[in-house]
């Protein structure tokens, strides 16, 4: 991934070490909202040009409706862009892909499921054999520390519990790309420390490439190899920070050193733009 | 039992009593109602004896065949209006308003079309109860979170995978209302229906015993109608709230 460039500009693509195999790419992506006529058009996202190497995690950050959540639809292929184009493993993106998870914010548990029958959900519409199918069951739940919860419905379970069903949903399929769409914004820090842990364990289990939107800067700098940071709408890449962490990380790195530059460079860049989201100028630097 | 169980209980405890000392004290003559006890034997005196078993098996079909008709097309017809927003826009309005016409001013319509019988009668049920069933299957499609649906796509289930994996059980608690109501409409259809366009069922039997003044078959076959009404919906809301506690998201 390439590093900074100046805030006006998008940020394009540096050349990547030849070991590094290109998982997505998007070139020239935007997507606009409203008919062509209508004065109504809301250009949301881009131009975006982004490649993300396979088994990279990847963080997007950015001020609230810059697009975070539209790219990773069009990445997805539930949206189509306006201009552009999306590949996942050299093939363009028509639809949703075979090979792509995603975890979305709001709870996507199947309420009339127990928590067994919605991880298994995806398994057995494939028409996987049932041993197959249970042997994966049980290893995504108890992966996920959802075992002793196995035949409870998600209305008795926590938020947190919830979302760790749909990732576990996701996990059994073993998705080479996995798409969270802040998959954690509804629980409290603490839980939100541990679910990271157990993010960045799967991660490392399963060898995906993950592509995080989040609108937590502790949360993107701790989790992610590289960060994107957007502007404000219409999103574009004003930056990508990388982290240099290496691979077998947990959330105790918030005590490194490193840690408090990173976070310090994404506010850096996302102070201006959040003002600008908000419709307020940025204040001058004190002398 | 609950509180409000028990609070229920002593309620209808209270009323029959009461019903039961005008009566018996002559407050409300007999021509106009009979104690509740003398409902109660004369019922059971009418399922003792069978005569009017023929009735009951006649007006139990054409109820089940009402509910199931209307359930049946309601919640098709509510899932196709559902998929055309222009004809929904177009339609709403229409639905709205539909219980503000009375249905049963269309039988000798019905006579004409379906003669005298069951058919004529069930036609009616369900003209009156099939709209329950579509407004609630649009009220049920309508509340699906929208992050199911994008988690269906995810899948890249197919229309019809979608709807019997995921609509169905998603708006379950809300169609299971529009049950209730096409079984309470049905029944109120059927039994109406059978005073008019009927020469069998328990309604026709109400109406016989009512014009021919034996008050005790007449309210014998009410107290039946009463008793078989409550079960049923008694019944209903108990699942439906074993659904509801089920599926609550909290």
């Amino acid at each position: 991934m390439s590093g900074a460039a100046p805030a006006s500009a998008p940020v394009t693509t540096a050349a990547l070490p030849a070991s590094q195999e290109v998982h997505v790419r998007l070139r020239g992506v935007t997507r606009i909202f409203g008919d062509k006529n209508s004065a109504k058009r809301v250009h949301a996202l881009g131009p975006i040009d982004l490649d993300i190497p396979r088994a990279q995690f990847f963080a997007v950050v950015g001020p609230s409706g810059c697009g975070k959540s539209t790219l990773l639809d069009v990445i997805a292929g539930l949206q189509e862009p306006t201009e552009g184009e999306v590949t996942f493993e050299s093939r363009r993106v028509a639809g949703v892909p075979e090979g792509i998870g995603v975890v979305f914010q709001d709870d996507a548990s199947f309420p009339w499921l127990t928590v067994r029958d919605n991880v298994a959900f995806g398994l057995r519409r494939a028409g996987m054999d049932s041993a197959e199918v249970q042997r994966r069951v049980d290893y995504a739940v108890g992966f996920m520390g959802l075992r002793d919860f196995a035949q409870a419905y998600p209305a008795q379970l926590s938020g947190g519990m919830r979302q760790r069903v749909c990732i576990a949903r996701t996990l059994v399929l073993q998705p080479r790309l996995i798409l969270l769409d802040e998959p954690f914004g509804a629980l409290d820090q603490q839980t939100r420390l541990l679910m990271g842990d157990e993010l960045l364990r799967l991660w490392r289990e399963t060898g995906a490439t993950v592509l995080l939107i989040t609108h937590a800067l502790d949360e993107a700098a701790m989790l992610a190899d590289a960060v994107g940071v957007m502007s404000a709408r219409p999103g574009i890449f004003i930056d990508v920070v990388q982290t240099g962490w290496p691979r077998d990380r947990d959330s105790r790195i918030v005590s490194d050193q490193q840690f408090g530059a990173i976070t310090a460079r994404l506010w850096e860049n996302l102070r201006a733009e959040s003002l600008k989201s908000m419709g307020m100028a940025a204040l001058p630097k004190p002398a | 039992m609950s509180r409000e169980g028990w609070l229920r209980l002593l309620v209808m405890i209270v009323f029959v009593a009461t019903l039961e000392a005008l009566c018996r004290f002559g407050i409300i003559p007999h021509a106009v109602l009979i104690p509740p006890s003398a409902m109660a034997a004369s019922l059971w005196q009418i399922l003792r004896s069978g005569e009017h078993d023929g009735d009951i098996l006649f007006t139990l079909r054409n109820v089940v065949a009402s509910a199931v008709i209307s359930i049946a097309l309601g919640f098709c017809l509510g899932m196709l209006i559902h998929t055309l927003p222009r004809v929904r826009r177009a339609v709403e309005p229409l639905l709205a308003s539909y219980y503000a016409v009375p249905t049963f001013m269309f039988y000798p319509v019905f006579i004409i079309v379906f003669g005298v019988g069951g058919a004529a009668i069930i036609a009616i049920a369900v003209l009156l109860a099939i709209v329950a069933m579509i407004t609630a299957t649009l009220n049920g499609l309508d509340r699906i979170p929208s992050v199911l649906r994008k988690t269906a796509r995810v899948f890249r289930m197919s229309l019809p995978a979608r709807a019997l994996l995921l609509d169905l059980p998603a708006a379950a608690p809300y169609l299971f209302t529009g049950v209730k109501l096409s079984v309470a409409y049905a029944f109120i259809g059927v039994i109406a229906s059978e005073f008019i366009l009927s020469g069998a069922g328990v309604g026709y039997s109400i109406a016989y015993a009512y014009n021919n003044f034996n008050n005790r078959t007449m309210y014998g076959l009410m107290l039946l109608v009463i008793l078989a009404a409550v079960v049923i919906n008694g019944a209903l809301d108990m699942f439906d709230r074993r659904l509801q506690a089920r599926l609550r998201r909290t």
